[in-house]
């Protein structure tokens, strides 16, 4: 019981991370309808922004307290993140809007690939281990719980509520969810679409750059191939929550987790992306608008 | 006549004023973003402790390009465009008759490869000749096969599959380990792991039937993914990551690529050299490409061609005509994945090694780019990626001049996935389209009209 509650917490961290990536494709996929194949370089784009932030702080400034610098960390990671997201929009994806469906996917393909070898080249292919940054661990009735995990939940919780208030209650939320509904109407509406979905894209790099810091604080190591399992299986928990439906990332992000580190506990370590891809094509073969999602209907 | 300004200096006045401005902020942005990861370099000290290193001179270089080539393109790149569009719209349109190159271009081509071996090792001989035949002769016409075989299924049915190179794979373990467990020739794998690649086919397309579109490719991505996993995984069989080894190589019936006094050399009483073996495979390959042509131009004439191109236009519409999709999709799948197979065996005999790492996802994606920046459908323009974006990679292999620029420490292979990610986005961004944009119709009325490619809506099956 107390391992499988264990189980239970770690899955919870890791689907925390998941959810804040899942939220990225989901928006970009409700708003323009493409899968966002760069995403998970995205990510680790933003890992690396925490990781040299944090070399920065230790070695040039002398340190600082550590919650300052996960502070700084997490804003210069996702100031840097969005301005790469804005500016790829901006350059691969926006002139092919209207194209046909395809184009998008490949350049997409295209930045994942340039992206991930920008950071091989420009960084190193090497591992890149930072000591622990948070290393208390409290035990409760035999569960241990350690700081990081709760540092983790608390800022997914935080970013999130954050998150739903723009998106639920503010003007650019509604914009961003007319766009989403009927591109053309809104527009028509008065209402910037190209601006929305910049906006869109620099959100999700944010929340991605958000879940890459603290990948990075959770594993203590980045390597420049990290974005595309992480990507995909964050891609999984979009589908699997519905794609296109905010909650239903959160909850796919979540249940992603759980069943990684379930599975990894009391099956086989060695199949446990295996599984999740099994869900992933599982899900999209006999419910593919996921839990949250609304049916497609085709119009003829 | 004093009051009209002149209005061209007015507006290279604005249009120089508007580079300036555009300029600058694509250089603070490029500062902003390459601040972190271009001016500060991650290495490890003595301690194995991560440091940063600064690179400020690197990040002023970019910075600087970035102005430069951004002043360029709004101040005169864009300007001379619109008004060559503008010359072009004015001028009457011309139809020219396609000179003799074009009109049998496919014949000449094929003509050139023929006598392309011969031509390099007169040129470089028997040992200079290995890199060009291997490395760019082989390893090209490997990925033309590939991007052929995907175009039956992406190009005609329009289904879009991202884990192609999963049947790939299924090709070349099916030779590495019934070759070296039972010893059977190539001669008997090819069409076994030909066969056994388009059941694979049918069963990974029987579940995704219904899907379409984004969903359908990440479904296959999914697939070929679990199959590279379980190739690493099943250690008892496939030996993991460690991959298999000394797998046999291909006889010309019978004859051997080898020293003993059976090989081919002293049979044919020529001297000692594995430049043969090359030639062989060179051959070989060419061949199973053409049989992949041949396969797929004969096909589109056939009812099943007829009924792919069909589905990738309208499914509902294929539906309603009576069309059976479930054999279409499934046909698609099965043949695009044979010639995968066959491709896959192939590549397992020519390197007498392979491992789950030849079959990641990039593998997927640069097959599918080719076929994509070929103008899907166009076996002419997808062999023409083919060679852009493998040959052009390859040829970074061989630029030993840059080191000469960049110091001894550079190494252009490095760069090579970098180079091919933003050629993929360049060039997708210059001709969405692909490089054959417009293509022949196999089903017309009275004349053959070229179809523009905006009027084919490919990709949504």
């Amino acid at each position: 019981m107390e391992y499988f509650i264990q189980q239970l917490i770690n899955g919870l961290t890791l689907g925390s991370i998941y959810g804040l990536i899942a939220i990225g494709y989901t928006m970009v996929y409700g708003i323009i309808g493409m899968i966002n194949f760069a995403h998970g370089d995205i990510f680790m784009l933003g890992g690396f922004a925490g990781l040299i932030v944090y070399l920065l702080i230790m070695t040039v400034f002398g340190g600082a307290p550590i919650a300052v610098a996960l502070l700084c960390m997490l804003i210069v990671a996702m100031a840097a993140t969005s301005l790469w997201n804005w500016s790829i929009e901006r350059v691969a994806y926006r002139p092919l809007r209207g194209s046909f469906r395809l184009a998008p996917l490949i350049t997409a393909i295209g930045v994942s690939i340039a992206l991930s070898n920008f950071i091989q080249v420009t960084q190193g292919p090497r591992n890149k281990p930072i000591p622990q940054m948070v290393n208390s661990v409290y035990t409760i009735e035999g569960i241990s719980i350690s700081l990081k995990q709760i540092v983790i939940v608390i800022i997914t919780v935080a970013l999130l509520a954050a998150f739903w208030y723009i998106v639920e209650k503010t003007p650019l939320g509604r914009a961003q969810r007319a766009t989403e509904q009927d591109r053309k109407m809104a527009a028509l509406l008065g209402i910037d679409v190209d601006r929305t979905i910049s906006i869109t894209f620099v959100m999700g790099a944010a929340l991605a750059a958000v879940a890459g810091t603290m990948f990075l604080m959770y594993y203590g190591v980045i390597v420049f191939t990290d974005g595309f399992v992480p990507g995909v299986k964050a891609f999984t928990a979009a589908v699997l929550g519905g794609i296109g439906s905010l909650p239903g990332a959160v909850i796919g992000g979540l249940l992603i987790g759980l069943i990684e580190s379930l599975w990894s506990a009391y099956f086989t370590i060695a199949y446990k992306d295996v599984a999740t891809f099994a869900i992933l094509a599982f899900v999209l073969i006999f419910k593919p608008s996921g839990l949250l999602g609304r049916p497609e209907v085709e119009k003829v | 006549m004093a009051t009209v300004t002149n209005p061209s200096t007015a507006s290279t006045g604005s249009l120089t004023a508007k580079a300036l401005r555009e300029a600058t902020f694509t250089a603070v942005m490029t500062f902003l973003m390459f601040v972190l990861f271009v001016g500060l370099k991650t290495d490890q000290n003595m301690r194995n402790e991560l440091i940063l290193v600064p690179r400020w001179g690197l990040l002023a270089i970019f910075v600087i390009i970035a102005f430069v080539g951004r002043f360029a393109m709004v101040a005169w790149l864009q300007p001379w465009r619109t008004a060559r569009k503008a010359a072009k719209d004015a001028a009457p349109a011309q139809t020219t008759d396609a000179g003799f190159v074009k009109r049998n271009f496919s014949k000449l081509a094929i003509l050139a490869l023929v006598l392309y071996p011969p031509i390099i090792l007169s040129l470089f001989g028997a040992q200079g000749s290995l890199k060009y035949i291997d490395n760019f002769g082989i390893q090209i016409l490997i990925y033309v096969m590939l991007a052929w075989g995907l175009n039956i299924v992406v190009g005609l049915a329009g289904l879009l599959d991202l884990g192609y190179v999963a049947f790939y794979a299924v090709g070349a373990y099916s030779y590495a380990l019934l070759s070296i467990n039972f010893g059977f020739s190539f001669w008997i794998l090819l069409p076994l792991a030909g066969i056994l690649s388009a059941f694979w086919g049918i069963i990974l397309g029987f579940p995704v039937l219904r899907l379409k579109g984004d969903y359908l490719a990440i479904v296959t991505l999914a697939f070929g993914e679990i199959i590279r996993l379980v190739l690493i995984n099943w250690q008892d069989v496939t030996q993991g990551t460690f991959g298999i080894s000394g797998i046999p190589k291909i006889t010309l019936f019978g004859i051997p690529f080898d020293a003993s006094p059976h090989g081919f050399a002293k049979i044919f009483n020529l001297p000692m050299s594995s430049a043969y073996y090359k030639v062989f495979l060179f051959y070989l390959i060419l061949l199973l490409c053409l049989l992949t042509a041949f396969v797929t131009i004969r096909l589109r004439r056939l009812p099943i061609g007829r009924a792919w191109e069909a589905l990738r236009e309208d499914e509902i519409a294929c539906r309603s005509l009576g069309i059976n999709t479930v054999t279409t999709k499934l046909t698609a799948f099965a043949i695009g994945a044979m010639f995968g197979g066959f491709a896959g065996s192939f590549f397992a005999a020519r390197q007498g090694f392979v491992s789950p790492e030849s079959f990641v996802f990039l593998e997927s994606a640069v097959i599918l780019s080719i076929v994509v920046l070929g103008g899907m459908g166009s076996l002419t323009g997808i062999a023409i990626a083919a060679i852009a974006m493998v040959g052009g990679t390859e040829l970074l292999r061989e630029m030993d001049f840059l080191k000469h620029i960049f110091g001894p420490d550079f190494t252009p292979e490095l760069y090579r996935m970098l180079i091919f990610g933003l050629a993929m986005i360049t060039m997708m961004l210059v001709r969405p389209r692909g490089f054959v944009g417009s293509r022949e119709p196999t089903a017309f009325l009275f004349e053959r009209k070229n179809v523009s490619g905006s009027f084919t809506k490919e990709g949504h099956g």
